[in-house]
């Protein structure tokens, strides 16, 4: 086993007995990066040297007898729409092609602080809107499990690179689904947390009210280990919360056995393809027989939590992106002579479709005349929606769903119809819109090969309790399962 | 019908620039003339990722205002975004207050003339919001370019209900909205440096008509005669308009001033739609009651309340009260003078009023940096009232002290500014005088009576000023007969 296909787990144990370097590690990583990314394409920057530099000083670090901690030499890679200063941040989006910021998100100085080598950022859909990476300025990132197909989206980039052996860690954001999807689509481990726990301070913003950063990784106890270290009050952003957390590495093992464990009919629709849902009826079989308790639970408002979101997410959005006009930084169009066409030509250039297509929905949605008739009420779904859980986990400790409908699909399928793009956010959305920490865990996988993904949501603050049922799910299946062949 | 058959209607509505430490959303220092650029940082200018930060000192400071004008304190409200594109606005939202203001249904007392007429103007909110950037043009490049400093800058905007019914009005209630502000230590209320704006809302409608017109807006006015010009023009532009058989479009304009007339900015057909929603990057501002209270007793005595009291308790007039009200280190030493009494308070008024403040503003200093107390006041004061040294003579010990840690009599005895009073010593020079200006004396017998000041002037001249005016002037007719 190479050191690229180890876990964050692994690595930090051989670093410790000097089993291995950071740079060692590092090293194998980039080689990895060079040998598949030809075909993968996750990448839409890479830093090589500055995973080097932070890996030498870990390793003397080492040689000094320093104690590590557990994300140092870990090497990792972020979503590109997550603020790094000195290295171009893009969002995917020709409007930020040459976007260089001058300051790095929290979750960033955190991963410096730990000496967490950064390999590079990763490509995802513009402004981290879609769900198959096709929105990306810049490139198709194929899914690892088969390249004819997409990785999901956004963070497909962070979920491909991690099926790919290309990173051992990655930072996903999650908006209404783009950390779980992808992670279910690439069978890789992804989880949205509480709103509030992890800092959005350098994310760039889609929507504020919604927008959580999020760990990605091949194993839960990785993704517990990288939720520990980015989670925490900042005083940058006033919508983190001020809470002590309780630790989570190497306290997930305490299995399922008198959990009780809610299935809400509404997640199992015609919506969703079969095989899918006979993988995740499969899986929660399996928890019951390891002793959770199955009760039925409701969610009745599910049917309209995507009409819900996406009039949210799309008015916040608009408003979000409307600072990128050509004035300040990024794309600016050389046509045009008054204020108006400069900042028309500036955004009808710089910016793709779907994020057309957003900002205008979003500034509909917001006009005076329509604001009560939209956005009120679906605020006020909003509220129903968080209630509608609040009573579901009176009766239950976490909830299992499907992660998405279906499987990953092919390049193009979706591309012509929106809505069907965005139906591949049906069981993923909920959970943003009432600000609850969920988990995808690989669960099974269909006729073709291609991994399918178990949602797992839980109480606001309960990723302990979430990351231990995945943590079962993954135990169940085997552990973390190698790499796919790629290509 | 004429200009005199209508009624103009007014509304203000005044932005003010708080002087906090820092700015509203960053910990930018909050000051003004920085070199261009150079007082601005990643997120008062909305850079990608950044957020706002909500400084709690802007929530005190307007809450301040609300309580001196009598308001409703939200004490949980919200912030929103209000949306449009311009240049100096980088995030192209301004985040503003929407439909839940900080402070509403407030009031203040305005008084109107010097007779101390008063009159109630309604304000219907304040609310906080940041400032946008300032456009730079010169001739000297092409375009437009943008300095950020001012971005993020705290405001208040408070809204006066249409109460106001002349340019007059509308310049009192502005001279007391500013000196509010001024007393709260909340902004430094400079025009010039474009810390306090307001745009004027206008219409007209005829004398008796219970019903408002059609009002239009007005931007750009940058000082408060600037309002005054502004609304007496767009009144009589209005009454034009009408007297025509027109009818007014709610429209907003841009006053310019140099040319004393406005312009249509835009109509009501292509106001802009600013999609108001709250803003999600910031908790719900929620302030406790014990802390509403606590700013509330924070409130000094007002300037309306305390000009009333000037005037009524210390019997000075409205001039003399109102220029006392204008500073507030005058207001300070005046009011220790009147509490520790013994000397007439008109006095002490003039004194501050006038040659206090002229020696102030040539040395560009401040009472706190001269050696004047009320004791050193309230002893030259009597001096003059005893008798003891002439006004001339006080101006010169008033001088002395106003630097050098002295008393006035020791001044008054280093410099033998003593008044002589003594007959016997005012006598021999009055003799004198008389003897050495035969022809005046002659002129004073036959008739010019004006002759006498200069007799008076030439015994003060003999005794350096220590003369008693007013008994050499008894002394003088005495001996003319």
């Amino acid at each position: 086993m190479q050191l690229y296909e180890k876990t964050a787990g692994e690595l930090h144990d051989m670093l410790r007995k000097k089993d291995c370097s950071a740079s060692e590690a590092v090293e194998s990583l980039i080689e990895r990066i060079d040998a598949v990314e030809g075909k993968v394409h996750a990448y839409l920057t890479k830093t090589p040297e500055l995973a080097r530099e932070t890996a030498k000083k870990v390793d003397e670090r080492l040689a000094a007898g320093e104690e590590l901690s557990p994300l140092a030499g870990i090497p990792i890679a972020i979503k590109d729409n997550i603020c790094t200063k000195g290295v171009r941040t893009t969002c995917a989006s020709k409007m930020l092609e040459n976007f260089v910021p001058p300051y790095s998100a929290t979750v960033v100085h955190k991963l410096e602080h730990a000496g967490t080598p950064v390999l590079g950022k990763l490509n995802l859909d513009e402004f981290a809107m879609g769900s198959s990476c096709e929105n990306s300025h810049f490139q198709n990132t194929a899914n690892p499990h088969d390249l004819g197909r997409v990785p999901g989206g956004s963070s497909g980039g962070s979920a491909a690179a991690l099926a790919a052996g290309e990173c051992t860690l990655a930072l996903g954001s999650d908006t209404g689904g783009s950390i779980r999807q992808p992670a279910s689509y690439c069978g890789v481990v992804g989880l949205k947390p509480t709103y509030g726990s992890v800092s959005r301070y350098g994310l760039v913003a889609f929507a504020s009210s919604l927008d959580q950063i999020g760990p990605m990784g091949r194993s839960v106890e990785d993704v517990a280990l990288l939720y520990e270290a980015i989670r925490g009050m900042d005083e940058r952003d006033l919508t983190s919360a001020q809470r002590e957390y309780e630790p989570l590495h190497g306290q997930l093992d305490g299995g399922v056995r008198g959990m009780r464990l809610g299935v809400p009919e509404e997640y199992f629709g015609p919506g969703v393809e079969d095989e899918v849902k006979e993988a995740v009826r499969a899986q929660i079989g399996e928890l019951e027989r390891s002793g959770a308790v199955i009760v039925p639970v409701s969610l009745p408002s599910t049917g309209y939590a995507l009409s819900a979101y996406y009039i949210i997410s799309s008015a916040e959005a608009s408003s979000n992106l409307a600072r990128y006009d050509g004035v300040k930084y990024g794309y600016r169009s050389e046509n045009g002579s008054s204020l108006e066409e400069l900042y028309l030509n500036t955004r009808s250039e710089g910016f793709g479709d779907e994020v057309k297509r957003r900002i205008m929905l979003g500034t509909f949605v917001l006009s005076s005349g329509y604001f009560d008739a939209y956005y009120k009420r679906a605020k006020i779904l909003q509220g129903r929606i968080g209630q509608e859980f609040a009573s579901a986990f009176d009766a239950c400790d976490a909830i299992l769903t499907p992660t998405a409908p279906d499987t990953a699909f092919r390049f193009g399928e979706h591309t012509a119809d929106p809505l069907k793009m965005y139906a591949s956010d049906i069981c993923t959305v909920t959970v943003n819109i009432a600000g609850l920490p969920a988990v995808s865990v690989p669960c099974g996988k269909d006729k073709n090969g291609l991994p399918i993904g178990m949602q797992i949501i839980g109480r606001k603050f309960s990723e302990k309790t979430i990351l231990t049922v995945a943590k079962a799910v993954e135990t169940l299946r085997g552990g973390y399962h190698s790499l796919p062949q790629i290509g | 019908m004429s200009k005199t058959d209508y009624e103009m209607v007014v509304g203000l509505e005044v932005h003010a620039e708080l002087s906090t430490d820092t700015k509203i959303y960053c910990s930018c220092k909050n000051s003004f003339g920085s070199e261009v650029n150079s007082n601005c940082c990643e997120v008062c200018t909305g850079m990608p990722g950044t957020l706002p930060t909500l400084n709690r000192k802007v929530v005190d400071y307007a809450i301040k205002m609300g309580h001196a004008l009598h308001c409703k304190i939200n004490n949980v409200c919200k912030q929103d975004r209000k949306n449009y594109f311009y240049p100096d606005l980088p995030k192209a939202y301004q985040i503003s207050q929407f439909d839940i203001p900080l402070c509403e249904h407030g009031y203040v007392d305005v008084i109107l003339d010097e007779e101390c007429h008063q009159k109630r103007i309604g304000v219907t909110r304040i609310h906080i919001e940041e400032d946008a950037g300032k456009l730079i043009h010169d001739d000297s490049f092409s375009g437009s370019l943008v300095d950020f400093n001012r971005c993020g800058v705290p405001l208040i905007e408070i809204v006066s209900e249409p109460d106001l019914r002349s340019p007059q009005e509308a310049k009192a209630y502005l001279d007391t909205i500013r000196s509010i502000l001024q007393y709260l230590d909340i902004s430094d209320c400079k025009m010039q440096e474009g810390s306090i704006r307001c745009d004027v809302n206008v219409s007209v409608r005829k004398c008796g008509s219970g019903e408002f017109g059609t009002r239009c807006e007005m931007k750009n006015v940058n000082s408060f005669s600037g309002a005054m010009r502004a609304i007496e023009y767009e009144a009589n532009r209005q009454i034009e308009v009408l007297e025509s058989g027109g009818t007014i479009t709610q429209e907003t304009r841009r006053w310019d001033d140099h040319r004393g007339q406005n312009f249509l900015l835009r109509s009501k057909e292509d106001a802009q739609d600013y999609r108001y929603f709250p803003e999600p990057d910031l908790l719900t501002i929620v302030v406790p009651e014990e802390r509403v209270q606590q700013l509330r007793e924070e409130i000094p005595e007002l300037p309306g309340e305390k000009l009333l009291r000037y005037v009524k308790d210390f019997g000075l007039p409205y001039f003399d009260a109102n220029l006392l009200c204008e500073s507030g280190e005058k207001r300070a030493l005046f009011e220790e003078i009147a509490a520790k009494g013994g000397i007439d308070l008109k006095a002490a008024a003039n004194w501050l009023n006038g040659d206090i403040t002229r020696i102030l503003n040539e040395k560009n200093k401040t009472l706190a940096e001269s050696s004047l107390s009320a004791d050193k006041l309230i002893g030259m004061i009597s001096m003059i009232e005893q008798g003891t040294i002439s006004n001339t003579a006080a101006k010169t010990v008033l001088e002395e002290m106003f630097w050098q840690d002295k008393e006035p009599s020791e001044i008054v005895e280093e410099r033998g500014l003593g008044q002589i009073n003594d007959d016997s010593a005012l006598q021999a020079i009055v003799g004198d005088v008389l003897q050495k200006n035969e022809k005046v004396v002659m002129d004073y017998k036959n008739g010019k009576t004006n002759a006498l000041g200069f007799l008076v002037g030439q015994c003060m001249r003999a005794t350096k000023g220590q003369g008693n005016p007013a008994a050499l002037r008894e002394l003088l007719l005495k001996q003319l007969g």
